[in-house]
């Protein structure tokens, strides 16, 4: 190998890590890995904002599964990208962030720009690294791209003194047999164990009222296919996390959709009433949970995690199985399939009361022809796309309608900040996943003050001729916080109200971008129809929706799920319940 | 109308005590690795009540022996986070394992009067501790033993009049013999 500068090493990193897109901003102390970047073969997306830069690597690398990279430079660039940190590390998203530092002698005085990036992001990190000598600079960043793909992936960030990309040095890229013999203590466990992948075997054949419980860990496993199989093996029905939504089809009889504070009734009431929950991947969060004392108080739970921390952590299980889910569930079915399994057919009454659930209470709404429901712009997004498109969302109550109105039926198709609730990622991370998958249409449903926390970068999918689409549901309002106000606080409306706002088409023309407009149902598919043939410029849709729409279902948070409220009057169900027979 | 499902029940969670841990960590001695390891515990409002770390026999690798009041359970997944750093190589809970604790103090005591001096070499004496160092009114004594015996020690002599104590923490290790008996899988996953 020749002498290299610190800034080529990085670039060469990035090469062998077969990285191609690369999104941040530069600044004083990461000038010279920019210098490098300027003729390297890689696509630079140039931001306008770090958070942003950060949201489209999280796009990018949760719509194709590859690792996302961003990069800032030191102090305010650096701080800039904590909350697109923190929101991949909530939702496991592997992404390695490279942040330039004031030179290694100025560490520790306080120096232009400088701030203890390493100290910031320990919390939010699934690691990070301080590079105090260019020897070690090909190897923290090989390990860096490793701990964030593997085991349950996360956010690494690098910091690298200005000298040291500045320094020249003969040196080798490390192979992977180097990374993982330099990380004694980093050993992911993928084989579940079989003693305990037996155990839940039987439970499954004895249970009477089961149901899966598949959460992001599902999609980050790669698991779809033998999620499919085990469900049609078992007859389980299958619930989802936000996180997980598409893994499995979910216009599939067997569906039962989201869970949660949000989640469907008869999603909600087959968990309460089952005597068995598998749940896959998820981690049993209280926006799922509700009250935990009554969160499927008659079940036996079998958790499926590569986790081991994230196993009895809010919920004692029964059968807890640490491993990779793809793999043990390949296990799973394999044990199923070494016994007859007749006891399929015992599955069928209960079935039957979720069907019955389901045609009670099905996901719907009030419609009307005069003013535009919310729900109603995004199913006609979704009878527009075909169910195709890859779906990104902001937070708030477009972001649950965004869940609960488009039947999603591949894995990484909805993109949403689940963990953390970003408002500003829906917009930069469709950028992002549009240039990952640039075949799929991508479409961000915003909300209006979502949106605007990260308008700026308009601009960058202006530039680079990035056609995605804004659907944004525009209620002049901090929608979802105005409903707990209205529900929990007295119809308050403190600090909710955003009537004050952009002409949001003049806004999208000023950037270059297209505006539309829909203020009438009559209007809404012509609209998106509209946006969905421009294909060289991104288009924002200002749909004006009915201002005071609630979310429901509901579960008032940390309430359990027999308190449900179904529609403004009605609540949830009695205490007994039968099977139908 | 088929068959009858009634929920009544509510899911029961263990109740745990609080009281001590000592944990025992294996580590990368990488710089950071022990705010990694703290911010832990500081995270969920514990406060360490001693920690030691020293080298091994093997290079770059630190042990590290925490002590720590807290509830079971939120130990438990404390520890579980200890194993999911990247730095770590093992960590165990050896509160229920046989295992010896020692620590070292340095005190200071005054010691003004002949009468003072030999009570306090008396003490001394009685505790197995040794007198290091001497001034006109001073004595500073080294003592080892485990918590206890310190604390107790301390107390005898604080009425001579304390004027400076150093304490290392607990060190701590398990015995051989609770170890062999554990299989070699247990060892590991302990
Ligand atoms: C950065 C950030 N700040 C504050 C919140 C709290 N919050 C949750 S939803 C919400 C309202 C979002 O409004 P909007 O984007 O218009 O969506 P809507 O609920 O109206 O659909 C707010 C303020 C948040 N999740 N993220
Ligand atoms: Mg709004």
């Amino acid at each position: 190998m020749p002498k290299k500068r610190g800034a080529d090493i990085v670039i060469d990193v990035l090469l062998e890590e077969g990285v191609d897109t690369v999104f941040g901003l530069p600044g004083g102390a990461i000038m010279e890995v920019y210098d490098a970047l300027f003729d390297a073969p890689l696509k630079n997306i140039l931001a306008r904002h770090e958070q942003a830069a950060s949201h489209m690597a999280d796009g990018y690398a949760r719509a194709t599964g590859k690792v996302g990279v961003v990069l800032a430079t030191s102090g305010p660039g650096a701080t800039n990208l904590v909350t697109g940190i923190a929101t991949a590390y909530m939702d496991s998203v592997p992404m390695v962030a490279i942040t330039g530092q004031v030179p290694t002698h100025y560490i520790g005085t306080d120096a232009f720009q400088e701030a203890d990036v390493v100290g910031i992001t320990r919390p939010i990190t699934k690691h990070n690294f301080l590079v105090t000598d260019i020897k070690d600079l090909a190897l923290i960043l090989r390990q860096a791209f490793y701990i964030a793909r593997t085991g349950r992936p996360g956010p690494v960030l690098v910091d690298i003194p200005k000298d040291i990309t500045q320094q020249v040095y003969d040196y080798k890229i490390p192979t992977e047999k180097d990374v993982e013999a330099s990380l004694p203590g980093y050993k992911p466990h993928y084989e579940g164990n079989p003693s305990q992948i037996k155990k839940a075997a039987e439970l499954i054949r004895k249970a009477k009222r089961p149901v899966l419980y598949v959460g992001g860990g599902a999609v980050l496993s790669g698991a779809s296919e033998e999620i499919k199989e085990l469900v049609e093996l078992t007859r389980i029905p299958l619930t989802t996390t936000n996180m997980a939504k598409g893994i499995f089809d979910e216009e599939h009889p067997l569906a039962l959709h989201m869970l949660g504070m949000h989640g469907t009734y008869y999603a909600n009431m087959s968990v309460y009433y089952s005597d068995l929950l598998i749940a896959v991947g998820a981690r049993f969060d209280d926006r799922v949970t509700g009250k935990i004392q009554e969160f499927a108080p008659e079940a036996k739970i079998i958790h499926i995690d590569i986790d081991p921390a994230s196993i009895s952590k809010n919920i004692t299980v029964d059968v807890p199985i640490v491993g990779d889910v793809k793999l043990v569930l390949q296990k799973l079915i394999k044990e199923l399939k070494k016994k007859p399994i007749e006891w399929v057919k015992a599955r069928e009454q209960w079935i039957k009361q979720i069907e019955k659930w389901k045609e009670k209470h099905p996901l719907t709404y009030q419609k009307s022809d005069k003013i535009i429901k919310p729900q109603y712009v995004i199913e006609e997004i979704y009878r527009a796309t075909k169910g195709e498109a890859i779906i990104t969302a902001g937070v708030g109550q477009h972001q649950m309608w965004a869940a609960m109105f488009y039947k999603y039926k591949f894995p990484r198709q909805f993109l949403n900040s689940g963990g953390l609730g970003t408002m500003g990622y829906g917009f930069p991370a469709a950028v992002g996943a549009k240039l990952g998958k640039p075949d799929k249409k991508v479409i961000a449903i915003e909300g209006d003050g979502s949106f605007i926390m990260n308008v700026q970068d308009l601009i960058t999918a202006v530039q680079y001729r990035i056609p995605v689409i804004i659907a944004l549901i525009n209620n002049s309002f901090l929608g979802m916080v105005r409903q707990w106000q209205q529900l929990f606080y007295d119809s308050r409306y403190s600090s909710v109200c955003l009537a004050t706002q952009p002409d949001f088409v003049k806004l999208a023309e000023s950037f270059g971008a297209v505006g539309l407009r829909a203020t009438k149902p009559s209007e809404v598919s012509k609209v998106i129809n509209e946006a969905l043939k421009v294909n060289d410029r991104p288009v924002l849709i200002d749909f004006v929706v009915d201002r005071e729409e609630n979310v429901l279902p509901m579960v008032p948070a940390g309430k359990s799920y027999r308190e449900m409220i179904l529609s403004p009057k009605e609540k949830g169900e009695a205490e007994t319940m039968y099977l139908v027979g | 109308m088929g068959e009858e499902i009634k929920v009544l029940k509510v899911r029961e969670e263990k109740k745990t005590e609080v009281r001590k841990h000592i944990i025992i960590v294996r580590a990368q001695h990488n710089f950071g690795v022990l705010t990694r390891i703290t911010s832990l515990f500081a995270g969920r409002g514990y406060n360490i009540e001693s920690l030691s770390v020293g080298k091994t026999n093997e290079p770059n690798v630190a042990r590290i022996t925490i002590v720590v009041n807290g509830d079971e359970r939120i130990i438990e997944q404390i520890i579980k986070q200890l194993r999911k750093l990247i730095e770590t190589l093992r960590v165990r809970d050896i509160t229920n394992q046989p295992h010896i604790e020692r620590e070292l103090a340095l005190i200071k005591v005054h010691a003004g009067t002949d009468s003072e001096r030999n009570e306090i070499m008396r003490l001394v004496d009685i505790f197995r501790a040794r007198i290091v160092d001497v001034y006109t009114d001073t004595y500073t004594i080294e003592i080892t033993g485990d918590t206890e015996k310190i604390g107790a020690f301390i107390d005898l002599i604080r009425p001579f009049g304390l004027k400076d104590i150093a304490r290392t923490g607990i060190v701590a290790i398990t015995r051989e013999s609770a170890t062999r008996k554990l299989s070699y899988k247990e060892q590991q996953t302990d």
